[in-house]
């Protein structure tokens, strides 16, 4: 270290221009580099495993872009709010509440539908409001809030739902334009894959070019510096959880619409598959690290382990096996990488 | 000399039953270091929350540039010029240099909703003001914080603090955790910010590296000032004495002193 003493404005007219660093120390510690990895070389593998079968054909893209990109839409937010350190195990249920509203306010109350998506979108953001106060004023741990509103989302769901309508499932009366908006189709590609690659390009500007962005890392980085540094931490916290809500009511609705009906189980499949997706993705699991990229790239990678394990014709009870052993890596590889990162060059 | 930027008197801070402070004066000039030293336990935290506006005192008056005033959160106390700096908890370490610098006060670049965070700025103005304090290892302004020295996180929280126009700069224990070369570094840093017309309030319990900058001292103990005098008036043996001893040690240097 150098050690010189002051007066030193004469140095400001040196220019600031970085040393010269080997790009592959750079490179090395990105914490998306991972997820970008795993996801090559897993769909190379099933591409040359599965030559024959068609993985690599337009209608075998997309059907691991399909799965994807409902998963995605949800584990952009729930990956940005873990970096500001927090979770939200709520979505799943969220999602099959949001397509109850607009399933039984169509059917059982003959009600037009976009008031109805409109409704459970707002109720998705409502869910996330009553998180993020829940957490921020409590301290609890967002782990077990989010899992306690999850149940109890679910809960009401279904009670509710049967005391309006004496059903916990119901079909769905949408219009044209509702139907091309959440479930237009070109081949086998669904237009859920248009709104997750809109949602990754909102996330990756809100994250690593907006000042929310900026104080999404502090938050989740050092808390009391963030508030130190006059960040509102409480409200960034509480706007995360209502993104998240936000985007699972909004998976609720493209799945009800697509699929014709409405179930209080929509989504219980993403109450871990998000987080897991999002740490595979090199989002570190105590907040202050990653990128939307990384996301990208685990949910990618999530799609693509789900659909090529059917194009091999091995039986697919393998897919927990992969992801479990992908997860089990992704987190000792985060925690290597921000090590890494934390070292000077 | 000139009048005090910033004076506490007589101020008392009371939590429930228990006293933390009890009628502490003290003042500290522009261009001046005022050591704030204490054991654990003698109220240097809850001075600290007073003076940078976390707490209103229980009692007393607190002056700022001559005028009485009454924080109502950290918020307005830094708003007016006091930047309190804490030993750990002033960076965040997965951030960036330039990120962390403006963390809270982004410059922002283009128009909504394009609107962003002008890193290229933040990154350039971030790595002058480091350059003023000497650090020339840090070269690019992307580098994370975590990568940096104990030494130059102190460096980088100061002239962020001086940048954003502080007049008083409170720093909590800014040498404690760092070694022998890297403490002296940022006692020279305090010095820089001396001569720049900062006041500062060197919050320590290292008898050696108060004496070292020092331009007047206060021994806190068990919430009182202990004793309060200026450079070159005691010996080291003596404010660690003091320091130690208590408050019987403290009458009996009252005694043997009684000019002080």
């Amino acid at each position: 270290m150098t050690v010189r003493d002051v007066g030193g404005s004469a140095e400001l007219d040196r220019p600031s221009e970085p040393q010269h660093r080997p790009a592959w120390r750079t490179v090395l510690r990105r914490p998306e580099l991972g997820a970008i990895c795993a996801f090559v070389l897993t769909y190379i593998f099933f591409a040359v495993f599965t030559a024959d079968a068609g993985f690599v054909s337009i209608n075998g893209t997309a059907g691991w872009l399909n799965l994807a990109a409902e998963l995605g839409i949800i584990a952009i937010p729930v990956g940005l709010l873990m970096i500001a350190g927090e979770f939200d195990l709520s979505i799943g249920s969220t999602v099959g509440a949001a397509s109850m509203v607009v399933a039984i306010g169509t059917n059982s109350f003959g009600l037009p539908i976009w008031p109805m998506i409109f409704l459970a979108l707002m109720a998705g953001v409502a869910v996330g409001v009553v998180n993020g106060v829940a957490v921020v004023k409590t301290n609890l741990p967002s782990f077990i809030v989010t899992l306690a509103t999850n149940f109890i989302v679910i809960g009401a769901t279904m009670g509710v739902s049967r005391l309006i309508a004496n059903v916990t499932s119901s079909s769905i009366v949408a219009t044209d334009s509702a139907k091309f908006v959440f479930a237009a189709r070109w081949g086998q590609a669904n237009i859920s894959i248009f709104w997750w690659l809109l949602a990754t390009a909102i996330g990756f500007w809100v994250l690593s070019r907006s000042v929310f962005g900026n104080w999404i890392y502090a938050t989740g980085g050092n808390l009391q510096a963030a508030r130190g540094a006059g960040v509102p931490v409480e409200r960034v916290k509480i706007i995360l959880f209502m993104a998240t809500g936000l985007a699972a009511a909004f998976v609720g609705v493209l799945q009800g619409v697509q699929w014709n009906s409405g179930n209080s189980t929509y989504g219980m499949g993403y109450v871990f598959q998000a987080p897991i997706v999002v740490v595979i993705g090199g989002i570190l699991l105590t907040g202050g690290y990653g990128t939307v990229t990384g996301i990208f790239f685990g949910t990618a990678l999530f799609g693509v382990i789900s659909t090529g394990i059917f194009y091999t014709g091995w039986n697919t009870d393998w897919i927990q096996l992969f992801l479990g052993t992908l997860l089990g890596a992704a987190v000792l590889a985060n925690s290597y990488i921000r090590r890494l990162a934390l070292t000077s060059s | 000399m000139s009048q005090p930027l910033m004076e506490l008197q007589d101020v008392s801070k009371v939590f429930g039953s228990t006293r933390a402070l009890s009628a502490i004066s003290m003042s500290v000039r522009a261009g001046e270091i005022l050591c704030l030293l204490g054991d654990n336990g003698a109220g240097k935290s809850t001075l600290i929350k007073v003076l940078s506006g976390f707490h209103p005192p229980s009692d007393g008056t607190v002056y700022f540039e001559g005028r009485p005033v009454r924080f109502s959160g950290p918020r307005e106390a830094r708003h007016m010029g006091i930047a309190t700096v804490h030993q750990d908890i002033g960076t965040v370490p997965l951030m960036s240099v330039g990120r962390n610098f403006f963390l809270g006060a982004e410059p922002k670049t283009g128009v909504w909703p394009l609107r962003r965070i002008d890193t290229q700025h933040a990154n350039r103005i971030a790595l002058d003001q480091l350059r003023k304090f000497g650090i020339t290892r840090v070269d690019d302004g992307n580098q994370l914080v975590g990568t940096m020295s104990g030494g130059e996180r102190q460096a980088l929280a100061i002239s962020r603090a001086m940048y954003f126009g502080a007049k008083v700069l409170i720093l909590d224990e800014p040498t404690s955790a760092l070694g022998v070369k890297e403490a002296s570094f940022v006692l020279k840093l305090m010095r820089q910010a001396r001569a720049d017309g900062v006041g500062i309030v060197f919050i320590t319990h290292n008898a050696r590296h108060a004496m070292a900058v020092g331009d007047r001292f206060c021994v806190l103990i068990q919430g009182e000032v202990a004793a309060s005098f200026s450079r070159g008036e005691r010996s080291r043996e003596e404010v660690l004495n003091l320091m130690a001893g208590g408050e019987a040690m403290a009458e009996l240097e009252d005694h043997l002193d009684p000019a002080d």
